[in-house]
C-alpha cells in the first residue's frame, strides 16, 4: 500500500483524484462527523418556497439508481416540516461553489450529508418561524409548525408556508450549528418510505436518461479506440468513411497518453476516431467499414494475457513475496508449531460494470464555452478533464447532471464524458457520443481481479493462531493498479495474534477502478470462504467460530486524530456491532435449528465496507453436483439508528444480493495480448430473473450511530455465504471465481 | 428508403435504409426515448416494444420487418401512467436506476394481454428475456402481480356494470 497522507481537509480531494470508490472504500473515517470539511450549505442553495406554498428541494448529488435524489430531499424536507406530497425536488447542476460532495461513490451521501442536510433543513424552518414572529409580533417560542404551516396557538392562527415566502429573502440565516435538530421519534418522512422521485417519469417513458438527451441540429458520434490502451491510430481509410451515408466529419485524435507501467485512474482523452452522423446508426454503420492500423504500442504483447497472469501468481506464490504489508507477532513461526495448518489458493477475475446504459455524453461548445449533459458518478473530474481538454478553463464548463442508467462505479471516470466535448469543439455543433455495449466492455475500468495464496493455523481447542496471506496483484514497485490495493488493515487483522499480509505485484495493460464495493466484493469470499474452511477444519459451526474470532479482537484503535496518518477501513471495525448482525442474521435464517432437505445446505458471511455491518446467510440447493438453486436469502445489517427510506433500502440491499450472485457465477474478463475478449453481455452474463430467490428477507438492526451507506456493503458478504452454502449442500469447496469455470450453474 | 409504420396508434413515414433497427427509428427519428439502448443483440430486451401485439427487442427488428404491423412503445400505453402495468410499477416502486423499466413494463403488459392471471412461473418465463442490471426482480414480480389485480378487478367491475346494465 502506497502510503498517503490524508487529513481532513484533503478527503474529498484527494479521493477524487484517485479515482473514488477506492480510496474512500479504504480510507474513511469511523465516525461520520469526521468525513471532509462541513458542507457549506446556505439554506438557500437548497430550498425555494414559492409563494403559492409549493416547496422545492434541490438534491444536489448524481443519481444513478441508489435513490439519492430522494434521500437526500427527505433529510432537508423533515427538519423544514414541509408537506412531502407537496414537496418538488430538482436535481442541481454541478456547482462546487454552492454544493460540496456532489458525487455518488463509496456509499457516502449519507453519512457525509445526514448532519449538514438535516440542519439545512432545520435552518429553512427556524427562518419561516422567525418570519411568521415578525409577521403576527409574537415572540419566536410560541411559534410551531406542522407539515408546512406555521402556526400560533395561543391566538388559534396558521399560515401556509408560501404566505411567508416574500419575507424569507431578508432574513438572515441562523448558523447551522445552532439549529436544533428534530427528536428522532418526531419524524414525519425520515424513516417511513418515500416512492422514489424518479419512478413516475421512469414509468412513464421521459427522456431523462444521458442518452435521451437532445439538443437543436445536434449531431451523433461513434467513438473507435484501439482495443489495446493508448494504441495509436497510424492509418484509417477516413476518405472512405467520409463518403458514407449521413457522415458529417470522420476524424482522427491524437493524444498522448501516460503510458506508464501503472495506469492513471481517469487519463483524460484518449486517441481514436470520432465519426460524427445525423443519426447514431449511420455512425455506427460507417464504423463498421472503418479499416485501421493501429500502433499498440508497449501493451499489445503476450505477457499481457489472463493465462500468463495465473501462470505468474502461481509463480509468486512459491517464492519469496515482493514486499510485507502487515506484520503482527511471528505467522510464519506459530504455523510450524499449530495443531493445524489450512492453506487456500483464491482467485477472482477481472469484472466488467456493464451498467445498462452505455457511456454517452451530450456536448455543445460554443463561443470557447462547453455545456456537457452527463451521467458521471464524479462530475468535478468530467468538468475538470473536458476543460482540460478543449483548452479552456474550469470555470468555462456548466455541467447539467442527467440521471444515470446505473453508475456501479464506472461513471466515476469519465473518458466518455471528455471524448464528447472534445468531438464537440471539433465539430462546432451539439454532439451526442454514444458507446455501443461493445466499446463499453472493451473500455470499462474493470475490476481488478487477484490471488490470494491463504495460510492459517489453528490451535488445539480450534482458535486461530496465524494467518498469512501472499496478496498478489497489479502493479509495479509500491503502486497497486487503480483499486488493486490491499490494505494494512484488512480482516482478520487486529483478530488474530499472529498475522502477515505480503504482496506481489505485476504489470498490467488494461485500465482498472471501483466496482461496487471495490476491493471488498473479492477480499469478503475470499476471506469470509478460507474462515469458513477454518472453522470445518476446527469442527465447529460457522457462526459460532465467527463469533469466537469476532470475541478474539483487541480493541477498537481510535480514529487517528485529524491530519495523523492511519488505516481507516477494516481496522474502524466495531465487534460488537459486527457480533450484533451476526446474531441477528442467524435468528432470523433458523440457523442450526431447521432440518434441511436433501442437497440443501446453508452458509454464512459477514463484512465490513463502506461504514456499514452486513451478516448474510443462504439456504442453497445444490442438484446433480453442480446446479445450483438459491432458496432463500437473509441479510442482517447495522447501518445506524435511522433507515431514512426503508422501501428503497430493502430494493436496494436485494439489488445488491442479486448483483453479487452475478458475479459469483458468471462474471469473467479475460485479456488476450492487451485486449478484452468478452464483448457483450451474453459473455458477461447477469442473473435473470427465474435464478433469483423467491425471497430475501432484509433485517436492520438499529443501533445508536450516525447512519451510514448502504449500496455498497449489503453486496461482499452474498458471495461467500452462497459459495459456504454449496460446500454445505455439495462438499465442494470453491475458490477460484467464477462459479462456472468449476462447472456449476443456476438451476 | 421510405417507410410507413403505425406507432402508439399514429402514422409516421420515415425516410431510413431498411436494415435500420426500428429500435433507432424509434429513438433517434421519431424523437420517442422511452426505448432504451442495453446490448444491441438481443441480450437484455431495454427495447422492448409490442409489434402486433408481441414483446419484441426492437435492436433485432429491421425497420423493413415491420410491415403493417402496429408498433407500441411504452409511451403508448399510457401517457399519465394509467396503464395498469404503469401504475403497479409506481405503486411498488420498482425501479432503482430504471433503465431497463420500460422493456420490462412492455414485456409484462404483453403477458397480461394474454395471460391476465400469470403465477410466479408465468412470469419468470415470461420475464427472463430481460436483464435488470441493478435486480428489482422480486419488485418486477411483484408488481406484474399487482398489475395481474388492477387488470382483473378492472374486468370484473366492467363485467358487473354490464350485467347490471343488461
Amino acid at each position: 500500500m502506497k502510503k498517503m497522507h490524508i487529513d481532513r481537509r484533503s478527503f474529498l480531494k484527494v479521493s477524487a483524484l484517485g479515482g473514488g470508490g477506492a480510496l474512500i472504500a479504504l480510507y474513511v473515517k469511523p465516525a461520520a462527523a469526521q468525513f471532509g470539511p462541513p458542507v457549506p450549505a446556505l439554506p438557500s442553495n437548497y430550498i425555494k418556497i414559492a409563494a403559492d406554498g409549493t416547496v422545492t428541494i434541490m438534491a444536489k448529488n448524481p443519481e444513478l439508481g441508489q435513490g439519492v435524489k430522494t434521500m437526500l430531499p427527505m433529510l432537508i424536507a423533515d427538519e423544514l416540516d414541509a408537506d412531502w406530497k407537496k414537496v418538488k425536488v430538482e436535481q442541481t447542476d454541478f456547482d462546487d461553489k454552492k454544493y460540496a460532495g456532489q458525487i455518488a461513490g463509496g456509499s457516502t451521501a449519507t453519512p457525509t450529508n445526514w448532519d449538514p442536510m438535516r440542519r439545512v433543513g432545520a435552518a429553512g424552518r427556524a427562518m419561516l418561524i422567525t418570519a411568521a414572529a415578525q409577521t403576527w409580533n409574537v415572540p419566536e417560542s410560541e411559534i410551531t409548525t406542522d407539515s408546512g404551516k406555521v402556526l400560533h396557538k395561543a391566538s388559534n392562527r396558521s399560515m401556509d408556508y408560501g404566505q411567508l415566502a416574500s419575507k424569507l429573502d431578508s432574513i438572515k440565516p441562523p448558523a447551522l450549528n445552532t439549529v436544533k435538530l428534530k427528536d428522532p421519534k418526531d419524524y414525519k418522512i425520515i424513516g417511513h418510505t418515500q416512492q422514489g422521485r424518479d419512478t413516475h417519469a421512469i414509468a412513464t417513458g421521459q427522456p431523462i436518461f444521458a442518452i435521451d438527451m437532445t439538443r437543436p441540429g445536434m449531431l451523433f458520434a461513434a467513438y473507435q479506440k484501439c482495443g489495446v490502451f493508448g494504441g495509436k491510430v497510424m492509418s484509417a481509410n477516413l476518405d472512405e468513411i467520409k463518403q458514407m451515408p449521413g457522415v458529417r466529419d470522420a476524424f482522427i485524435v491524437e493524444r498522448p497518453v501516460p503510458n506508464e507501467n501503472v495506469l492513471p485512474g481517469d487519463p483524460g482523452l484518449e486517441n481514436g476516431i470520432a465519426i460524427v452522423a445525423d443519426t447514431w446508426w449511420q455512425a455506427q454503420t460507417a464504423r463498421k467499414k472503418l479499416q485501421v492500423t493501429w500502433d499498440e504500442g508497449k501493451w499489445g504483447v503476450p505477457e499481457q494475457s489472463s493465462q500468463v497472469f495465473q501462470q505468474k501468481a502461481d509463480e509468486f506464490s512459491k517464492g519469496t513475496p515482493q514486499r510485507t504489508i502487515r506484520k503482527d507477532g511471528d505467522a510464519e513461526g506459530t504455523l510450524k508449531s499449530a495443531a493445524k495448518v489450512v492453506e487456500g489458493a483464491y482467485s477472482y477475475p477481472f469484472i466488467s460494470h456493464a451498467p445498462l446504459e452505455p457511456q454517452g455524453c451530450t456536448a455543445e461548445f460554443e463561443n470557447g464555452k462547453l455545456t456537457l449533459w452527463t451521467n458521471s458518478q464524479i462530475p468535478g473530474n468530467a468538468r475538470r478533464l473536458s476543460a482540460e481538454a478543449c483548452g479552456i478553463q474550469q470555470s468555462d464548463v456548466t455541467l447539467h447532471m442527467l440521471h444515470g442508467g446505473g453508475g456501479f462505479g464506472r461513471r466515476l471516470t469519465n473518458d466518455y464524458a471528455v471524448e464528447a466535448a472534445y468531438i464537440a469543439k471539433q465539430v462546432g455543433k451539439p454532439v451526442k457520443l454514444l458507446w455501443s455495449r461493445e466499446d463499453d466492455m472493451a473500455h470499462d475500468y474493470y475490476r481488478p481481479g487477484g490471488f490470494q495464496y491463504l495460510k492459517a493455523g489453528l490451535d488445539s481447542s480450534g482458535k486461530v493462531v496465524a494467518w498469512r496471506n501472499h496478496f498478489v496483484s497489479y502493479g509495479e514497485g509500491e503502486r497497486f493498479a487503480s483499486a488493486a490495493a490491499m490494505g494494512p488493515t484488512e480482516f482478520p487483522q487486529r483478530f488474530v495474534p499472529n498475522y502477515e499480509l505480503h504482496t506481489s505485484v505485476m504489470p498490467l495493460s488494461i485500465r482498472t477502478g471501483s466496482l461496487r464495493a471495490p476491493s471488498s466484493n473479492a477480499f469478503a469470499f475470499v476471506i469470509q470462504s478460507f474462515i469458513d474452511e477454518l472453522a470445518h477444519a476446527a469442527g465447529k459451526d460457522p457462526v459460532q467460530f465467527r463469533m469466537d474470532l469476532l470475541n478474539a479482537g483487541t480493541p477498537l484503535p481510535p480514529p487517528p486524530a485529524p491530519g495523523q496518518r492511519g488505516g481507516f477501513g477494516p481496522s474502524g471495525m466495531d465487534a460488537n456491532r459486527m457480533k450484533g448482525v451476526l446474531e441477528l442474521v442467524a435468528d432470523k435464517s433458523g440457523w442450526g435449528k431447521r432440518k434441511l432437505a436433501k442437497n440443501t445446505g446453508m452458509g454464512v458471511a459477514f463484512h465490513f465496507s463502506h461504514l456499514g455491518y452486513f451478516a448474510e446467510v443462504a439456504e442453497v440447493r445444490v442438484e446433480s453436483n453442480t446446479k445450483v438453486k438459491v432458496n432463500k436469502v437473509w441479510v442482517a445489517a447495522d447501518i445506524g439508528s435511522e433507515i431514512i427510506n426503508p422501501g428503497f433500502a430493502e430494493n436496494l440491499t436485494h439489488g445488491a444480493v442479486i448483483d453479487g450472485m452475478s458475479e459469483l457465477m458468471d462474471q469473467e474478463i479475460t485479456v488476450d495480448k492487451g485486449r478484452v475478449v468478452q464483448t457483450n453481455y451474453h459473455q458477461h452474463k447477469l442473473v435473470r430473473m427465474a435464478q433469483v430467490p423467491p425471497e430475501i428477507e432484509v433485517h436492520w438492526l438499529k443501533t445508536n450511530n450516525t447512519p451510514t451507506g448502504l449500496g455498497e456493503p449489503a453486496l461482499p458478504p452474498i458471495l461467500p455465504a452462497i459459495a459456504n452454502a454449496i460446500f454445505a449442500a455439495s462438499g465442494k469447496r470453491v475458490r477460484s471465481l467464477p462459479l462456472s469455470k468449476s462447472g456449476f450453474s443456476w438451476a | 428508403m421510405a417507410f410507413k409504420l403505425n406507432v402508439n396508434g399514429k402514422s409516421a413515414t420515415v425516410d431510413v435504409p431498411g436494415d435500420t433497427p426500428l429500435l433507432w427509428v424509434i429513438r433517434d427519428v421519431l424523437n420517442l426515448h422511452a426505448t432504451k439502448y442495453g446490448c444491441g443483440i438481443g441480450q437484455c430486451r431495454a427495447c422492448t416494444v409490442h409489434l402486433g401485439g408481441r414483446a419484441v427487442p426492437s435492436c433485432q427488428t429491421p425497420v423493413s420487418a415491420v410491415g403493417n404491423q402496429s408498433i407500441t412503445t411504452l409511451e403508448g400505453l399510457s401517457a399519465d401512467g394509467t396503464h395498469p402495468v404503469q401504475v403497479a410499477w409506481q405503486e411498488i416502486d420498482v425501479p432503482q436506476c430504471g433503465y431497463c423499466q420500460a422493456g420490462q413494463m412492455m414485456t409484462a403488459a404483453a403477458l397480461l394481454a394474454k395471460n391476465p392471471k400469470p403465477n410466479d412461473k408465468d412470469i419468470d418465463s415470461a420475464m427472463n428475456g430481460n436483464l435488470c442490471r441493478c435486480g428489482t426482480y422480486l419488485r418486477i414480480r411483484q408488481a406484474v402481480h399487482r398489475a395481474s389485480e388492477i387488470t382483473t378487478n378492472a374486468s370484473a367491475h366492467t363485467v358487473q356494470t354490464a350485467s347490471v346494465n343488461k
